[in-house]
C-alpha cells in the first residue's frame, strides 16, 4: 500500500479519479485549492486506488493522507467523498511539524519560533495542548530556549479575535496575523475590524485561501518591515532595440524575450553586486543567499490575488532560457495550474505593472524578503538628449522597495545607479 | 521506632550483621574484610564475631570470588562477596555478567543465584584513570540480576539487607565518598527492609524533575536547595536501583514537571542517563516540555592532577547550570 | 577391581555405548538440520573417563562440566530424552530449550550444568564444594575441565583458592591434545598438566589412561576420598581423545591428525577395550552385549523421537525465569 499524501494546505476542490481506478505515477488524482494556486495532486506511484479520504470542499493540511494505492487487483470498500471530513484530520493533526513546514512556501513568518524551513519549534507537550485547545502553533510567540514555543506559551496564549465577531463594535483583542513576535515581549497587535452585518446593501464574502494568504503576508510586510523606496526614471530604448534584435535572431519557432525578462536579468545581475539585498532578515540572524531566484509577479486570470513565480538562478540562466521558463511559469500561474516548486525559494521579487500605463507605483516586500521592485509602464515622454537637445525617448521608472533592518537608502540608491546602468547598457545582459 | 545518626559504612556493618544473625546460609567473603577489618571498614569487628568460616579473606582472585561465590549461592548459601572496589569488578565481569546473571534463565530456574556483589564505588582523591569508574550501568545493562545504588545511610542499610534476602544476585553499589555521611538509621526493626526496585522523592517541587541515584542525590539536593532562593522548584527522584528500574516514579513526576535534568556519577555515553532520556521520550513524549538534560561525568578518563579531575566531574553547579537551560 | 560386580561393569558397558550411540545421532541429526544452531560439542572418544570418574562417586556429590557435557548428564542418569529435547530447543528440554547443547544441566541428579566460558565453571564448582563443606556435608565437587582450560586465569584463582581453603573437590582435566584447534605444544609449556598441582600446593592425582575405565575408577576413587575426608582438592589429568571435531562446526580435525585419529580408534577405543576385558573376564557374555547395544540404540530413538515430537517454547518460556520472582 502506498499513501497518497497531500503536500501542502489546501481545500479538496474535486476528485479527478475514483476508487478502483488503475493509475500511473504521475496521474493527476484530485484537484485542490492552495493559497497560491489550483493545485494537482499527482499519484506517487502505478496502481489502483483502493482508497480516497477527503469530503470535497474540506480543508485539509499539508500532510494528510488523502487516498491508498495498492499494487493492482481489488479495491478495499470505497471510502470516497462520503467519508466523515475527521477521517482525514488525524493525520494532519498528528504531524503538525509537517504540516507547517510545507503550509507557507512563500509566505512563512519568519520568527524566532519558525525555522528557516518554515517548521516551528514547539516542545512536544506545547504541541499536545495546543492540539487540545485548537491552538495554531504558527501564531504563538516561543519564550523557550531558542524561541522554542513551550507549555507557558500556549497556556499563556490569548485566542485570536479573528473569529467571526458578533457585534459591530470594534474589537480590541490581540488578533494573530501569521506575524510571531521576533522576540519574547513582541506579540504584534492588530486591531480588525468587525464585520458589518450582510444585508441588501451588503455582501459578505468569504475571503478565498488566496486572498487570505495575500492579506497574511502583505499585512506582515507592512506592519514588521520598516520600508523605504528609491524611484529611478530609466531609458528604455537601448534595452527595446536589442530585444528587438533578439527575438529578430529567435524568429518564429522560439519563444520571445519579453522586456520584463530583460529587466529580470538585470536585477539579478545587480544582485550579485549587493548581496545585502538578497538577504532575508530573521531578527538574530540575517540569511544571505548564494543563488539568486527573483520572483515575478504574476496576476491570475481569474479570482484577483497574486502569486509570485520563482526564476530561479536569474544571475546565472541565459536569457533565452529564462525567458522560456519564465514563459511556462506565468501561464501556469494565470491559469492556477502551478507546479509547488515555481513558487518556491525567491530571494527578491519585481512586480510590473507595465501594461496598464503606469508612471510608476511602490510594491510590497514580499517577507522573508528584502526587496522587490516595481516597473512601471515604459513611456514615450520628451527627453533633453545628450547633444541638449529636446526629443522623443521611451522612460521607465522603476521603484525599489527595501527592508531597512537589511540595507539603506545609500544602497538602494547605488543599487538602482547600476540597475539603471545595467538596463542602459543592455549587452551586459547577454554576458 | 528509634533510629540513630550513623555514617553509611556502619549502617552497612549493621545490616550485614544482623543478617548473619538472622540465617546461618549468610557469609561474608573478599580481599581484606576480615583480618585487616576492610578496606572501607565496613566489616569491621565481623571477624571477631562470626569466625573465620563465615568472615572468609580470600586471595586477590576477583573471578574467583565472585565465581566462588556463584557456585555457592547455586548451592544454596547466601554469599556477600566484595569487590574491593567496583574498579576490580571488571575482572570478574565474566562471572557475573554470564554467570551470576545468567544461570537462572539459561537452565530454565532449575538453580537460583542469590548473591550480592558489594563494591565500592566513585571517584575522589585522585585516584586516577583505573581506579575511579562508577559502572554500575555496565551491570545494570544485563538483564538476571539487580543493582542497587542507595544515596544514603538509612537507603543503604534497608537497600543492603533487601539484597541479602533476595532470591536474584544483587550487584550492590557503595559510593566511597558517602561511606561516612551520616544519616539517621533504624535502630530497633532488623527486618527494616526496603523494597527492590523502589524509588523515593527525595524532594518535592513542581518545576523540574532531577532524576538520579548514590552521589547524584546529593548534587540534586544541593542544586534544589540553590534553585529554590531562586524560585525554582525542583523535584529529586533519587531512584535507589538501576534495576529494577522504578521508571513509574521518574514519569509520575515528569508528568508534573514537564522538565527533566538527570544527575549521574558516570559517563555519558550509554548511560544512566541515556535511559532515562529515552524512556521519558518514549512514554512521556506528550508530557515533554524541553529536551532531557544529564549532568555526567566529562567523557574522559579521570586524571590525577586535583583541578582538572574536579573540573571532569558532576557537581551542583552544573545541575543548576542544566536546569536553567530547559527552564 | 574385585569388589567391583558383574552388573555394575555391564552398566559401565552400558553407560559408555548409550554415550557413543547418543552422540553419533546429534551428529547426524545436526548434518540433518534436526539440530539447529552453531555449537554441538560430542564426547565420542572420551566415554571411559566420564563413566569411570563419575563412578567414584554417589548421588549426594556433585558434578560440573564445560560444554562437552552429554556424556557426563548420561552418566549421571538425566533420562536421555530431556537431553536429546534440548539439543532440539524443545520445551521438554532438560533447560526448556534455552540452553542448548552446551548447558545440560539436572538440579535433582546433581549435574550442575554444562558451561560455555572456557574455564568459567571451576570457580562454581569451588564454590559449590564450598557450601559443602560449609554445611559439613562430606559431598565431593567433580568438575571436569579441557585441558584448553588450564590456560586461562579461572584455573588458576579457582584451583589456588580451592587448595588454600581445602575445598572438597577433584578437579580432572580431560587432555585430548587439542584446544579447539591447538595443540597442547603448541599452547602450553607444561605439557604434563597434572603437575600444576604442584604450583598450587594441592594433592598431584598424576596422569592416568582415560580410554580405560578401571584405570580412571581407581584414581578417581582415590582422590575422592581423599576429598572427601576433608584434606582439599586433588588435580588428577586423564588422557583421553576426541574422535570428531573441536565441535560440529570444526570440518578440519579429521583431515589434520587423521593417522593419529585412526590409531586412537583402532587400538585405544575405550568402548572396545571395555568389550575385550568383559569378554576375558566373563564366559559367553556376547549376546548380553548386544543386547545392552540394541537396548541402548532403543534408548536414542526414542529420545530422537520424543524430542522431535515435542512442543517448542513459546513467548511465555521467552520471558519467564529471567528473575525469581520476589
Amino acid at each position: 500500500m502506498t499513501d497518497i499524501t497531500l503536500s501542502m494546505d489546501g481545500l479538496l476542490l474535486n476528485w479527478v479519479k475514483q476508487v478502483g481506478d488503475s493509475v500511473k505515477k504521475g496521474d493527476i488524482i484530485a484537484e485542490f485549492e492552495a493559497d497560491k494556486a489550483t493545485v494537482e495532486v499527482e499519484s506517487p506511484a502505478d496502481g489502483t486506488i483502493s482508497e480516497l479520504i477527503g469530503e470535497v470542499g474540506a480543508e485539509l493540511r499539508a500532510g494528510t493522507v488523502i487516498g491508498k494505492l495498492g499494487a493492482g487487483g481489488a479495491a478495499a470498500p470505497a471510502k470516497t467523498e462520503a467519508a466523515p471530513k475527521e477521517e482525514a484530520k488525524p493525520a494532519a493533526e498528528e504531524k503538525p511539524a509537517k504540516a507547517e513546514s510545507e503550509a507557507k512556501p512563500a509566505a512563512a513568518t519568519p520568527a524566532a519560533s519558525v525555522t528557516e524551513d518554515g517548521r516551528v519549534k514547539a516542545s512536544p507537550l506545547a504541541r499536545n495542548i495546543a492540539k487540545d485547545k485548537g491552538i495554531d502553533l504558527s501564531q504563538v510567540a516561543g519564550t523557550g530556549p531558542n524561541g522554542r514555543i513551550t507549555k507557558a506559551d500556549v497556556e499563556g496564549f490569548e485566542p485570536s479575535a479573528a473569529k467571526p465577531a458578533a457585534a459591530a463594535a470594534p474589537s480590541a483583542a490581540p488578533a494573530a496575523t501569521g506575524g510571531v513576535g521576533l522576540d519574547s515581549a513582541s506579540i504584534p497587535l492588530v486591531r480588525l475590524r468587525a464585520a458589518p452585518a450582510a444585508s441588501d446593501e451588503v455582501e459578505l464574502i468569504e475571503p478565498s485561501r488566496m486572498r487570505k494568504a495575500v492579506a497574511l503576508g502583505t499585512t506582515e510586510s507592512n506592519q514588521q518591515i520598516p520600508t523605504f523606496f528609491v524611484t529611478s526614471e530609466i531609458d528604455l530604448d537601448p534595452l527595446l532595440a536589442l530585444r528587438a534584435q533578439i527575438n529578430a535572431q529567435i524568429g518564429e519557432k522560439g519563444v520571445k524575450v519579453s522586456v520584463n525578462d530583460m529587466i529580470v536579468k538585470a536585477a539579478a545581475l545587480t544582485l550579485r553586486e549587493f548581496p545585502n539585498l538578497n538577504s532575508h532578515y530573521y531578527g538574530d540572524k540575517i540569511a544571505r543567499y548564494k543563488h539568486i531566484n527573483i520572483g515575478i509577479a504574476v496576476a491570475p486570470a481569474t479570482g484577483g490575488g497574486v502569486i509570485y513565480v520563482v526564476a530561479k538562478d536569474a544571475d546565472k540562466v541565459a536569457l533565452g532560457t529564462l525567458a522560456a521558463t519564465n514563459k511556462e511559469m506565468i501561464e501556469r500561474a494565470r491559469e492556477l495550474k502551478l507546479k509547488p516548486e515555481d513558487t518556491r525559494g525567491a530571494t527578491f521579487s519585481t512586480s510590473n505593472l507595465g501594461p496598464y500605463e503606469v508612471d510608476q507605483f511602490t510594491a510590497v516586500i514580499n517577507p522573508p524578503e528584502s526587496g522587490v521592485i516595481a516597473i512601471g509602464s515604459g513611456r514615450k515622454v520628451a527627453v533633453i538628449k545628450a547633444d541638449g537637445t529636446i526629443g522623443a525617448g521611451t522612460r521607465v521608472k522603476i521603484t525599489l522597495s527595501v527592508d531597512h533592518r537589511v540595507s539603506d537608502g545609500a544602497e538602494g540608491g547605488q543599487f538602482m545607479f547600476r540597475l539603471k546602468n545595467l538596463i542602459e547598457n543592455p549587452m551586459q545582459l547577454l554576458l | 521506632m528509634a533510629a540513630k545518626n550513623i555514617p553509611m559504612r556502619e549502617a552497612l556493618r549493621n545490616a550485614l550483621r544482623e543478617e548473619m544473625l538472622r540465617d546461618e546460609r549468610v557469609f561474608v567473603m573478599g580481599q581484606e574484610v576480615g583480618v585487616w577489618q576492610g578496606t572501607h571498614r565496613v566489616t569491621q569487628g565481623l571477624l571477631e564475631e562470626f569466625g573465620p568460616k563465615r568472615i572468609k579473606d580470600t586471595p586477590i582472585s576477583e573471578m574467583a570470588i565472585a565465581g566462588l561465590a556463584v557456585g555457592a549461592a547455586m548451592a544454596g548459601l547466601r554469599p556477600v562477596a566484595e569487590m574491593m572496589t567496583i574498579n576490580f569488578a571488571f575482572l570478574a565481569l565474566d562471572a557475573i555478567v554470564n554467570h551470576a546473571a545468567k544461570i537462572h534463565y539459561m537452565f530454565d530456574g532449575q538453580f537460583r543465584v542469590p548473591l550480592v556483589i558489594r563494591a565500592a564505588s566513585g571517584w575522589g582523591n585522585q585516584a586516577t584513570a583505573t581506579h575511579s569508574h562508577t559502572p554500575e550501568p555496565i551491570f545494570a545493562h544485563f538483564p538476571g540480576m539487580w543493582v542497587a545504588t542507595p544515596s544514603n545511610a538509612s537507603d543503604a542499610y534497608g537497600m543492603l539487607k533487601a539484597s541479602i534476602r533476595s532470591e536474584n544476585p544483587v550487584l550492590f553499589s557503595e559510593s566511597i565518598a558517602l561511606y561516612s555521611r551520616p544519616a539517621p538509621v533504624v535502630t530497633d526493626d532488623p527486618d527494616f527492609v526496603l523494597p527492590i526496585g523502589k524509588g523515593e522523592i527525595k524532594r518535592e517541587g513542581k518545576h523540574v524533575t532531577l532524576v538520579a541515584y548514590a552521589r547524584g542525590v546529593e548534587w540534586s539536593l544541593q542544586a534544589a536547595a540553590e534553585l529554590a532562593k531562586e524560585g525554582i522548584e525542583a523535584e529529586v527522584v533519587d531512584l535507589r536501583w538501576l534495576r529494577p528500574l522504578d521508571i513509574d516514579l521518574v514519569l509520575e513526576s515528569f508528568k508534573k514537571t514537564n522538565h527533566c535534568v538527570v544527575v549521574e556519577e558516570s559517563l555519558p555515553m550509554y548511560s544512566f542517563g541515556s535511559e532515562i532520556a529515552a524512556q521519558i521520550q518514549d512514554k512521556g513524549f506528550d508530557y515533554m516540555d524541553a529536551p532531557v538534560k544529564r549532568v555526567s561525568a566529562m567523557d574522559v578518563p579521570l586524571p590525577f592532577a586535583k583541578d582538572i579531575e574536579l573540573m571532569a566531574l558532576p557537581n551542583a553547579q552544573k545541575v543548576i547550570d542544566a536546569v536553567k537551560e530547559i527552564l | 577391581m574385585a569388589r567391583l560386580t558383574k552388573e555394575t561393569l555391564l552398566d559401565w558397558y552400558r553407560q559408555m555405548v548409550l554415550i557413543r550411540q547418543f552422540e553419533t545421532r546429534c551428529d547426524e541429526l545436526y548434518q540433518n538440520k534436526t539440530i539447529t544452531g552453531v555449537y554441538m560439542h560430542l564426547y565420542s572418544g572420551h566415554e571411559a573417563t566420564g563413566v569411570g570418574a563419575l563412578a567414584a562417586l554417589g548421588p549426594e556429590d556433585h558434578v560440573i562440566t564445560a560444554y562437552r557435557d552429554h556424556g557426563h548428564a548420561l552418566i549421571r542418569g538425566v533420562h536421555p530424552n530431556p537431553i536429546m529435547a534440548e539439543m532440539m530447543g524443545k520445551k521438554t528440554g532438560v533447560s526448556g530449550g534455552k540452553g542448548g547443547s552446551m548447558h545440560i544441566a539436572s538440579r535433582q541428579h546433581n549435574m550442575w550444568g554444562g558451561y560455555a566460558i572456557v574455564g568459567g565453571h571451576l570457580p562454581l564448582a569451588a564454590g559449590i564444594a564450598f557450601a559443602s563443606q560449609y554445611n559439613d556435608r562430606p559431598e565431593v565437587t567433580i568438575s571436569f575441565i579441557g585441558d584448553g582450560a588450564s590456560n586461562n586465569g579461572y584455573f588458576h584463582e579457582a584451583l589456588n583458592m580451592s587448595g588454600v581453603w581445602k575445598l572438597p573437590v577433584v578437579w580432572i582435566i580431560e587432555n585430548n591434545f587439542v584446544a579447539m584447534g591447538t595443540r597442547i605444544e603448541d599452547s602450553t609449556a607444561q605439557t604434563e598438566l597434572h603437575n600444576r598441582a604442584i604450583g598450587y600446593g594441592i594433592r598431584d592425582g598424576g596422569r592416568i589412561d582415560g580410554q580405560d575405565v578401571f584405570a580412571v575408577y581407581d584414581s578417581v576413587s582415590e582422590a575422592v576420598k581423599y576429598a572427601r575426608e576433608g584434606n582439599g582438592p586433588v588435580l588428577i589429568e586423564s588422557i583421553t581423545y576426541r574422535y570428531k571435531g573441536h565441535g560440529v562446526s570444526d570440518k578440519t580435525y579429521d583431515k589434520r591428525f587423521a593417522d593419529e585419529l585412526a590409531e586412537w580408534r583402532d587400538n585405544k577405543d575405550p568402548i572396545e577395550l571395555l568389550r575385550r576385558q568383559l569378554q576375558k573376564k566373563f564366559k559367553n557374555i556376547d549376546p548380553e552385549l548386544a543386547k545392552i547395544d540394541a537396548a541402548c540404540q532403543a534408548a536414542v530413538d526414542e529420545a530422537t523421537e520424543y524430542a522431535i515430537n515435542s512442543p517448542d517454547p513459546t513467548y511465555e518460556d521467552l520471558i519467564s525465569n529471567v528473575y525469581v520472582e520476589e
